[in-house]
């Protein structure tokens, strides 16, 4: 099965309430009336695109729908403004570079980092890359155990060593340069963005590989958890300012979430780029992120 | 916790406040802003409109609009509204078996082993319960090691099996309970979707075998508008009897916690506030009060907390002692003030205690980082590098004995200042609170007092 077949279950019951809300709205009226107006906006909120551009969507909407409308017009309009919103979310280029690639995972806890962690390890070691793993969340228990597991599922090689996240991060960097690795994936411990102590620890992260480095880690990926909310505003602005995300990461949507969140993440003045969805607990539940699929699925049409 | 929200519906609801006249019009403004708050929060629009409509209804007769303070009162019907969402019962954990038997639901990563590790050791600590836990969790890697590991620390014994089937780890950790001669169980079990039919079904048999007395649900506070769906998932799968949520000590905005118990009906009966997990005040979990919560997002506190932290933090005679001493018209000294600045490290530092108290939450985000828990520790400092004499006789303190005293605890002297001024302050407040109670003492508060920045 394609990974968006996949992705389209897990969205499928969204694009169910979606669909089934949209046809509500539709038997309304068939025309953008107030009553009309309100229903979308509700199926919208109800996604988690939030206020304002469940609002703006709306009004987009009325203009470009004609009137009466059917169903199929409303979809296609609709999925077409999303996708056109989403569109500055695609990935530039792979993470991937020539040389040595160090890439850190930041996020909240039980966003998925470390699974996160172990899918993109398995899938680059498949396409024949070495991959360096680092256990540097120092502070869940079980959690260097967890990332020790998936890189032995991987086939990757692990740097566990003692000491706090910097010090397991610096040895990581240091053994991928000396041994020729293609990418060092350094995880960290989860923490909440309001904790401004544990964020200035990623700064140090930061510091401390660029001095092996200069230019590492040359990403940092924020995993978000796709059944969240609002909330993932506020941990990009503060992941954004401490960590230097340069690129996200959703995952959890082989739920009912809907992570409609990415609409108000692309609305913002620089939007980052979505590298990966993951749609399960399996090394192959990794995918990419593309604005036209993902706006189709979630307004429950089929793949173009 | 809950700062979104709370600055929100503050700001919502000032427009009213001071107002001696209400027209509807004034409510149905205030209503707009209530209801853009509540959704820019996560809450669900089924608890929204319940929210709104019973505000509206209570809110427009004539008694609130032309009483006195109408402001005032729309303000108390929007707290007992929100009370209402919140469930109004302060549900506790039951034992109503030999063995009660408590299982841990959820998605991934709401934070089930923690909270699993987490409500154990309080059931120790307030119940005085002996309990075990077992991990069913075969499909996350090092879940069961996670589970091992707090379990070690807090000294309380886990399922040791290397079954890798759910059902057999069930039937295997009820004799380990029994063997152990534990009155209680807790299971903690892998995160599962709500689309996941073959999890759901293996989470049925689990039930089945198990016959738990509680059924725990598990949900991160950051969840957005599907939480509810899953929840009504779980709850179509298995009986849930509770709540828990999680991580409400980051600035999530408050949606789930106003919506799981509308739309599900289920008790929310712990918040998890924290990711230490460990004793007394250092396990980060609180039981769940409504009336508590809706006074923090409203900004009007939390003092039963506030006193229950007091309680757990510090011992009766010293409590005893303090006040005699106060009370006597005897000087604090540099003793007694490090026992007051442990204690109020134990309650979770400055800012988690400021949120608590009355009229206190707008000046908490003004104080944060200026008041955080290293200044505790930096006072503490300066008072450890004083001689016992200078701790008993804070009046010994010269300008030669300040610099040393700098020297030893690698501080400034301006440092040292402070805290003697923050003693001299803090006698000048029991002098007062001798005199004229504690409406005296906030008054002088309010006026620039209490304690220097650090």
């Amino acid at each position: 099965m394609s990974f968006w077949k996949r992705l389209t279950g897990g969205l499928g019951k969204t694009a169910q309430t979606v669909e089934s809300g949209l046809r509500a709205a539709l038997g309304l009226s068939g025309t953008m009336d107030a009553e009309t107006r309100e229903a979308v906006e509700e199926v919208l909120l109800k996604a988690d695109v939030g206020v304002r551009v469940a609002t703006a969507l709306v009004s987009e909407l009325a203009k470009k729908l004609p009137s009466p409308f059917t169903e199929d017009q409303l979809k296609a309009v609709l999925a077409g403004l999303i996708e056109a919103r989403l569109k500055v979310l695609e990935a530039p280029a792979p993470l991937l570079r020539e040389s040595l690639t160090v890439v850190a995972m930041v996020g909240v806890n039980g966003s998925g980092k470390t699974t996160t962690l172990g899918k993109m390890a398995a899938q680059w070691q498949a396409a024949g890359k070495r991959v360096l793993a680092a256990a540097g969340d120092t502070f869940r228990a079980g959690a260097t155990e967890q990332v020790s597991v998936w890189a032995e599922r991987a086939g990757a090689d692990l740097v566990d060593a003692g000491g706090d996240a910097a010090a397991v991060a610096y040895a990581a960097v240091k053994k991928g340069m000396n041994e020729a690795y293609d990418v060092v994936l350094i995880d960290t411990a989860g923490r909440l963005p309001n904790r401004a102590d544990l964020m200035a620890e990623l700064g140090k992260i930061r510091r401390v590989v660029a001095k092996l480095l200069p230019e590492a880690p040359h990403h940092t990926l924020l995993v978000l958890d796709g059944t969240q909310g609002q909330a993932v505003l506020r941990q990009v602005e503060a992941f954004g300012a401490e960590a230097g995300v340069d690129g996200l990461i959703v995952t959890k949507l082989d739920s009912s979430a809907k992570a409609g969140f990415l609409l108000a993440l692309a609305a913002l003045e620089t939007p980052l780029p979505v590298y990966y969805l993951g749609i399960g607990e399996g090394v192959d539940d990794l995918g990419n992120f593309e604005a036209a699929a993902f706006a189709r699925s979630l307004v429950g049409l089929s793949e173009a | 916790m809950f700062d979104f929200l709370s600055e929100k519906l503050q700001s919502a609801f000032k427009s009213l406040k001071g107002k001696g006249i209400l027209t509807e019009a004034d409510v149905e403004a205030a209503l707009r802003e209530l209801r853009l708050a509540l959704l820019e929060a996560d809450v669900s629009l089924s608890a929204i409109k319940h929210l709104t409509a019973n505000v509206r209804q209570l809110a427009t007769g004539e008694k609130v609009l032309s009483g006195i303070n109408p402001g005032e009162q729309v303000t108390k019907i929007v707290y007992d509204q929100i009370v209402e969402l919140l469930g109004t019962e302060e549900p506790e954990l039951t034992f109503p078996a030999p063995l009660t038997v408590i299982l841990m639901v959820g998605l991934q990563g709401s934070g089930k082993t923690t909270s699993s590790a987490k409500i154990a050791q309080y059931c120790v600590d307030k119940y005085g319960r002996k309990p075990v836990m077992a991990s069913l969790d075969v499909y996350r890697p090092a879940a069961i090691a996670q589970l091992e590991e707090l379990g070690k620390r807090l000294d309380i014994p886990t399922l040791s099996s290397t079954s890798t089937s759910p059902q057999e780890r069930t039937k295997q950790a009820l004799s380990f309970a029994k063997e152990s001669g534990a009155n209680l169980l807790i299971l903690d079990t892998a995160g599962r979707t709500d689309l996941n039919e073959e999890l759901m079904e293996e989470l049925k048999d689990i039930h089945k075998l198990s016959v738990p007395h509680h059924v725990i649900l598990c949900a991160d506070a950051q969840a957005g508008h599907s939480a509810v769906d899953v929840a009504e998932a779980f709850k179509k799968t298995i009986p849930v009897s509770g709540l828990v949520l999680t991580r409400v000590d980051g600035d999530a905005r408050g949606g789930a916690a106003l919506s799981m118990r509308h739309v599900t009906g289920v008790p929310i009966l712990f918040l998890g506030v924290g990711e230490a997990v460990g004793r007394g005040n250092a396990n980060k979990i609180e039981p769940f009060r409504p009336h508590g919560l809706a006074g923090r997002i409203l900004g009007q506190g939390d003092v039963l907390s506030l006193v229950e932290k007091v309680q757990a933090a510090s011992s009766e005679e010293d409590n005893a002692a303090l006040e005699k001493k106060m009370m006597s018209g005897k000087e604090l000294d540099f003793n007694d003030i490090s026992k007051q600045l442990k204690m109020m490290q134990r309650m979770g530092g400055m800012g988690n205690m400021l949120g608590l108290l009355p009229g206190m939450g707008a000046l908490k985000g003004k104080l944060e980082g200026k008041m955080d828990d290293k200044m505790l520790a930096r006072q503490q400092a300066v008072i450890s590098s004083m001689t016992p004499k200078e701790r008993k006789n804070p009046k010994l303190l010269n300008a030669k004995r300040r610099m040393r005293i700098a020297k030893g605890c690698g501080l400034q002297v301006a440092d040292v200042n402070k805290l003697v001024k923050m003693q001299e302050g803090l006698n000048q407040m029991t002098k007062m609170l001798r005199k004229g109670g504690l409406s005296a003492l906030t008054g002088a508060m309010g006026k620039g007092g209490g304690f220097p920045k650090f």
